[in-house]
This record gives C-alpha cells, sequence and structure tokens, in this order.
C-alpha cells in the first residue's frame, strides 16, 4: 500500500514540477506549485513527517501560494513570457547542467549504504516533538526566523508602495486622451465635488 | 518505512534537476520565483526523508526553518515584481541589466 502510494505521489510531483516550468501562463505554473506542494506533503506523510506535511499544506498553499495568484492575477498578461524564449544552446547548457547535478546525486545516493532506518516512536514527527525540539535545542534559529519574517513585512510594504501614480491635470489628459475623455472626467470630478457638499457628513 | 531512504532522495534529486532547469531557462521573474519554490521543496524533502532515517526531529525543525525563509523571500521577490509593474518596467529578468558590468 505504502509503494503505491509513494510511486503515485513521486509521478505527480515530477509531472507537476514539469508544469511549473515549462507552461507559458502563470496561472498555469502557479498551480502546477500548488500540485507538487500537496504531492511532498503526501510524501512527509509516509516518512511520518505529520507537523511537516501539515504545515507545508497551511504555510505554502494556503499562504504563499495566496499570494502569488494575487501578485500574477495583478501583473495579468505582462508576466507571461513563454519557456521558448532562449536561445538554442542556453536551453542545452541548462539542461546539461541540470542533468549533471541530477546524476551526480542519484549516483551518490544510490551507491551509498545508508543503513536500517532508525525505529521511532508514535510522538515522532507530531507537534510536541517538533515543538520542543524547536523551543529547546534550536530557539536562536526560531527567533531568527521570526526576525527575518518581520524584516520581510517591511521589506514587502515598502516595495509594494513606491511612487504615488501622478494625477493628471485636465490638459495633461486632453493631450493625452483626447477632448472628450478630458470632458468625460471632469464632469465626473463635478460630480463627486457637488455629491461631497450636499451630504457632508458622508465619507467617500 | 515501505520505500527506501534512496528512492525518496532520488525523487528529491529529480525535482531539483527540474526546478534548477526552470531557474535557468525562464525569463519571468514570476516563473523563476515558482521555479526557486519547486528547489526549496524538495530540499524539504531532503530533509524530512534524512530525519526518519537518523530518528530525530533535526531535519524536521530545519525544514520548517526553510519554509519561514522561503516565505520571506516570495514577499520580498513578488514585492520587487509589484514594484517594476507599477513603474512600468518590462517583467523580463534579461532587461534588468543596470547593475552588469
Amino acid at each position: 500500500m505504502g509503494i503505491v502510494v509513494f510511486f503515485l505521489a513521486a509521478f505527480l510531483a515530477i509531472v507537476s514540477a514539469l508544469a511549473v516550468v515549462s507552461q507559458k501562463n502563470p496561472f498555469v505554473s502557479a498551480l502546477g506549485l500548488l500540485g507538487n506542494l500537496v504531492s511532498l506533503a503526501t510524501l512527509m506523510l509516509l516518512l511520518e513527517a505529520q507537523f511537516v506535511a501539515a504545515a507545508q499544506v497551511i504555510v505554502y498553499a494556503g499562504a504563499i501560494m495566496v499570494m502569488f495568484l494575487f501578485v500574477i492575477a495583478y501583473v495579468g498578461p505582462r508576466g507571461e513570457i513563454g519557456p521558448g524564449t532562449r536561445k538554442p544552446w542556453q536551453v542545452v547548457l541548462a539542461v546539461v547542467a541540470g542533468l549533471l547535478v541530477l546524476i551526480q546525486i542519484v549516483l551518490v545516493v544510490w551507491t551509498t549504504d545508508f543503513g536500517k532506518p532508525a525505529s521511532v516512536d508514535e510522538a515522532f514527527g507530531g507537534p510536541g516533538a517538533v515543538g520542543q525540539a524547536f523551543v529547546t535545542d534550536y530557539l536562536l534559529a526560531f527567533e531568527g526566523v521570526s526576525v527575518i519574517l518581520f524584516m520581510a513585512a517591511v521589506a514587502g510594504v515598502i516595495l509594494g508602495a513606491g511612487p504615488r501614480p501622478k494625477r493628471l491635470t485636465t490638459d495633461q489628459v486632453m493631450a493625452k486622451e483626447g477632448e472628450a475623455e478630458a470632458r468625460r472626467r471632469a464632469a465626473s470630478r463635478a460630480a463627486i465635488e457637488a455629491a461631497r457638499e450636499a451630504e457632508p457628513g458622508e465619507v467617500r | 518505512m515501505s520505500v527506501g531512504l534512496p528512492f525518496y532522495l532520488s525523487v528529491s534529486a529529480i525535482l531539483f534537476a527540474i526546478g534548477l532547469v526552470g531557474v535557468l531557462l525562464r525569463r519571468s521573474p514570476l516563473t523563476t520565483l515558482l521555479s526557486l519554490e519547486v528547489m526549496l521543496n524538495s530540499v524539504n524533502l531532503t530533509l524530512v526523508a534524512f530525519s526518519r532515517q537518523v530518528g530525530g526531529s533535526d531535519g524536521q525543525v530545519f525544514a520548517l526553518v526553510v519554509m519561514g525563509i522561503a516565505a520571506a523571500e516570495v514577499v520580498v521577490g513578488l514585492g520587487l515584481v509589484v514594484a517594476m509593474t507599477r513603474r512600468e518596467m518590462v517583467l523580463d529578468t534579461d532587461e534588468l541589466r543596470s547593475l552588469s558590468g
């Protein structure tokens, strides 16, 4: 049973990873990453790392993927550059580099004797065991991650805020969009002003 | 464990190589970040597999730290993509070469 689940999850993980790197549309790539994450969480469950598998689904699928999809939707079709836009020699070099890394790791992995896996008790991989290790042996790493996450949040706000889009004057709109558009914008602005004066208590 | 450690490490190596090819080949910063996530996840699988083999929680703690760092990295990367979009720059990593010598 475990063998069937392993090969199914491994197959799905590899297929979805291929979808991530080969699709032109970033939405499809992001959905491929989602499939990859869920397959890897299944593999982690087979390795009796329940807490890490749950955190994987919650942190990646819940938080990171939502952010990715939001930014992909915000950027729109400008983010689409297909995989076929590289020169042929670049493609060949990249594939050769990937294959070399793969062959190297696979050779080492299959020629090493790792011995028998350790026997583990019921608590292994649960929130208790992992949390215990986190707040005793790895307290510094725990605090470091929290500081880095805080810095990243501040950096994200600063980067995302950026310069405000300039508000064009009526003359500039007329030069850029034509007279009809300038009249329409001036009229809508006047209507908003009038409505604001009529109901001063209402916040718009 | 029904399947041995080398199987898990091989799957992880395949995913790492796929992600590496993606990072090298894709020109859109969004897809480059997605390929990077594939690489980070494959390393997470390696850490969890070794943690099971050794029988300690250390590898799992490391995997959770990697997840936190990946979240931070994605925030900064996507912030850069949003900033580039707001400045109406082309979303192409090959065009970002004002720092190249």
